[in-house]
């Protein structure tokens, strides 16, 4: 018996010693999980899943994709179960929402940063819009800027949550407006920040572009202007930036969504990865959906998310020394 | 009557086929402790990637349904309620398991369940306009007092002492708050990297019933061999449906409390069938009968929790909010298709919406005839040998608890409440107002403190909260509430005293 399970357990070592060595080569001969820090059926997962759903095809991966939920504290808990227990060997992947886990890394109680991790691709940007109600007196930002200048801290606008890319956005307009606002974050995310604008609980909102999209199409909601560098040609193109308003507010705010790996990952698996992933979100099947789904789709290389990375560090780290 | 109409897309061979083993998968995910409706429904959506819009549909819808009511199963029998949603069904289910009536216990709750569950969907095709303008109504302040409502029933549910009811409630409160606050990031009681995320309210559930049980089994395990074999003879159908036709109050509370908190966006299912346990009760002429094994509480638990399920798409498919965790996964079905819900969502895509809203309706009825045909021979479980029986659903609990978010984390955590419940129900505490005060803390408390930010944008915290016709009905309610628990409390005490003196 004894002898039985020593020779077991030096197969098990010689196996893991060859795997090892062959491991960049043949990346990967397993699925692949994508752990996600929000709940099923949120935008993230709506999004993660779409974007893998072709992984398995001949041309890509040829192994599957697979999400893992690991929900909480508006991220922090699936991030900090990233950094902290995850191999890193490429075959347990993140997908990061930025500027979110960014800005919370610079508030600090968190066990990542942004060195913590390796970009691999971006699939999406999700831009911050301003929305208030059907029956607002708002009809413009501007109008709504000039209330709550003369009304400090009489304006609420709900977002779905603190250090999300809807709060940034409320710090950067008062911050270049010198108005004051009064921010409400809401538990349950943008869908229930969104209901606070429809049923009228607040004066308006900062919320998703794609969930602002909807809700203007069933009638509910009036976008004023959208927290971005380019106006949004695909779902509203009818709608101002915050720099056409005559407000210089950046894309700070915008959500950017893609895939990451640990650092420490062999280079030939993130290159492997990082070649890979761009090709496969511009499926046509990917886009498809996703555009049926009305979330914006915007793909970016490694070398580009490491640069826009780079570049939010900076400017949240600014945005939120005062706070 | 539009909806009669779209029948016939129910019935087409593959919907049908698809509806059938949408209800029968969701009865056996429903049962599976650990699987709530919401990642019973989420799982399902990469498959209907392959359907059409209807068909996928028809799939989420049936198994939506199923899986509410097939919590019950595991609620019943093991004492694991599978979600929250099936708490108050294990409080009289399981006694009544206990006692060999298992399989009456599972007759009643899967007819409660559809009668429950057609009102609710009847709901949904008759007054959704009405009632969606009606949801939105609830803001911050009429939530906090909802939650508040549901904080006044902790002292009495199931619980032989009001005082003690008080307590765990208030450790379930005090639980809740472990984690990062949910509106202003503040970290509270972490101590460890598992409790970053507060308490899971599944894994919590499932520490909270099922370990003491199996603790329990294990002390009396080795006693003696031939421990109570429990006799589990037949229980015809007819019988459960004479019973049901003379608990037409439970069944009308709990079917008329299950449909309006279904409504409300943002307290969803979780509480509906405690509330209606608790209401049912007061109304009960039997009221000690309750949590003995009594029909009536499995009734109302169940008709409500499924009650809840048409009224709590209303918002979402007007509106396009979704009031509960179900209903979001539920529009990320429906958006991965292409169809944005909305006031024209009947215009535009009559065919989809309305063959999912007959999906239900008929997956309910489904549901009622699977789950009854396999009560039989599940209630047989209750005859297990205790020793084995123990081993199981410790299997189950861990099993269960480590596949809500595949976290080592929330198994460790299912099994320190379960054993500190152990303990603390040697001491007459119960776990259900434990829980309640768990899912009820959050909810107050988030509300509270957007209510008072927005408040404070206004005329101030008293206006706000304390003002408008819905605020004051709510409070008036409140105070009911804590002044009848006074009263019934103190006429019990002094016939008890009473009792005692003449004895």
């Amino acid at each position: 018996m004894r002898n039985w399970i020593k020779g077991l357990t030096m197969g098990a070592a010689a196996a893991a010693a060859i795997a090892t060595a062959a491991w960049a080569a043949d990346f990967p001969d397993r699925p692949i999980g994508v752990a996600v820090s929000y709940g099923a059926g949120g935008a993230t997962d709506f999004q993660a899943r779409i974007v893998t759903m072709v992984a398995g095809n001949e041309e890509y991966f040829g192994q599957p994709m697979y999400i893992v939920n690991k929900p909480g504290a508006g991220g922090r808990v699936g991030w900090n179960w990233f950094a902290n227990e995850a191999d890193a060997d490429g075959y347990m992947m993140s997908a990061y929402n930025v500027p979110h886990f960014i800005a919370q890394s610079i508030k600090g109680g968190v066990s990542y940063s942004a060195d913590s991790f390796e970009p691999v691709a971006n699939w999406g940007a999700d831009p911050a819009v301003i929305v208030v109600g059907n029956d607002s007196e708002f009809n413009t930002i501007g109008d709504m800027v000039d209330f709550a200048k003369e009304n400090p801290g009489k304006v609420t606008l709900s977002g779905a949550g603190l250090f999300v890319g809807h709060h940034i956005a409320a710090l950067q307009l008062e911050k270049e407006t010198g108005a004051k606002f009064a921010y409400i974050p809401t538990k349950g995310g943008g869908a229930a920040a969104m209901k606070a604008v429809i049923a009228g609980d607040v004066m308006g909102g900062i919320n998703n572009l794609s969930d602002a999209f909807r809700a203007r199409e069933a009638g509910n909601v009036k976008i004023l202007a959208v927290a971005d560098l380019e106006r949004n040609q695909e779902f509203l193109p009818d709608v101002p930036t915050l720099m056409e308003a005559g407000y210089d507010v950046d894309d700070a705010s915008v959500n950017f969504r893609g895939l990451m790996v640990k650092k420490g990952t062999p280079q030939e698996v993130i290159d492997k990865l990082a070649a890979k992933a761009p090709e496969m979100f511009a499926n046509d099947r990917v886009t498809k959906r996703m555009k049926a789904g009305g979330s914006p789709v915007r793909i970016m290389s490694r070398e580009e998310v490491q640069a826009m990375w780079k570049k939010r560090q900076e400017s949240l780290k600014e945005l939120l020394a005062g706070l | 009557m539009e909806f009669l109409a779209y029948f016939g897309g129910v019935f087409e061979p593959l919907s049908l086929l698809l509806l059938i083993g949408g209800t029968v998968g969701g009865l056996i995910l429903g049962a599976t402790p650990g699987l709530s409706p919401t990642m019973a429904v989420a799982l399902l959506i990469p498959f209907t990637f392959h359907l059409s819009p209807t068909q996928g549909l028809i799939l989420l819808g049936a198994a939506y349904t199923s899986t509410v009511a097939g919590g019950a199963v595991s609620a019943i029998l093991l004492k694991i309620p599978g979600a929250p949603a099936n708490i108050a069904t294990s409080l009289d289910g399981n006694a009544m398991a206990k006692n060999g009536e298992g399989a009456r216990a599972l007759h009643l709750s899967f007819l409660s369940s559809g009668i429950g569950g057609v009102t609710g969907v009847m709901l949904l095709i008759f007054l959704t306009p009405v009632l969606a303008s009606w949801a939105l109504e609830f803001g911050p302040s009429e939530l906090f007092w909802i939650s508040i409502l549901g904080v006044t029933v902790i002292g009495s549910l199931d619980s032989k002492s009001f005082v003690k009811g008080l307590l765990s409630g208030c450790i379930g409160l005090w639980l809740s708050t472990i984690g990062y606050d949910d509106n202003l990031g503040v970290p509270r009681f972490i101590f460890s990297d598992s409790l970053t995320g507060g308490i899971n309210i599944i894994a919590a559930l499932i520490g909270l019933f099922a370990i003491p049980q199996v603790l329990d089994m294990f002390s009396k395990g080795r006693q003696s061999r031939d421990i109570e074999q429990i006799e589990v003879p037949k229980h015809p159908i007819s019988k459960s449906v004479g019973e049901l036709r003379r608990s037409g109050r439970a069944l009308s509370i709990g079917t008329i409390i299950g449909s309006i908190i279904g409504l409300i966006p943002g307290v969803g299912g979780q509480i509906a069938g405690l509330v209606a346990y608790d209401q049912s009760r007061k109304f009960s002429s039997q009221r000690e009968k309750f949590g003995t094994g009594h029909g009536e509480g499995v009734i109302a638990a169940e008709s409500a929790n499924n009650a809840m399920v048409g009224p709590s798409l209303v918002p979402l498919l007007t509106l396009s909010i979704p009031g509960s965790p179900t209903a979001a996964v539920l529009l990320g079905g429906l958006l991965i298709h292409g169809i944005f819900p909305g006031s024209d969502l009947f215009e535009k895509h009559p065919d989809v919406a309305w063959t999912f809203i007959n999906s239900m309706l008929i997956g309910q009825i489904l549901m009622v005839i699977f789950g009854i045909y396999t009560a039989a021979w599940a209630a047989r479980i209750a005859r297990a040998p205790m020793p084995i029986m123990a081993a199981a659903v410790m299997v189950l609990a861990l099993f269960g608890s480590y596949s809500v978010q595949q976290s080592m984390g929330d198994v460790y955590i299912m099994l320190s409440l379960g054993i500190g419940m152990y303990f603390l129900e040697k001491f007459g505490f119960s776990a259900a107002p434990l829980v309640l005060g768990l899912i009820l803390g959050p909810i107050a408390e988030a509300n509270f403190i957007q209510g008072s930010l927005i408040a404070n944008a206004q005329n101030g915290p008293f206006e706000y909260f304390m003002t408008g016709t819905l605020n004051v009905l709510l409070i008036t309610l409140v105070v009911v509430s804590i002044a009848y628990s006074f009263w019934s409390n103190m006429i019990q005490g002094r016939t008890s005293t009473l009792a005692e003196e003449a004895g």
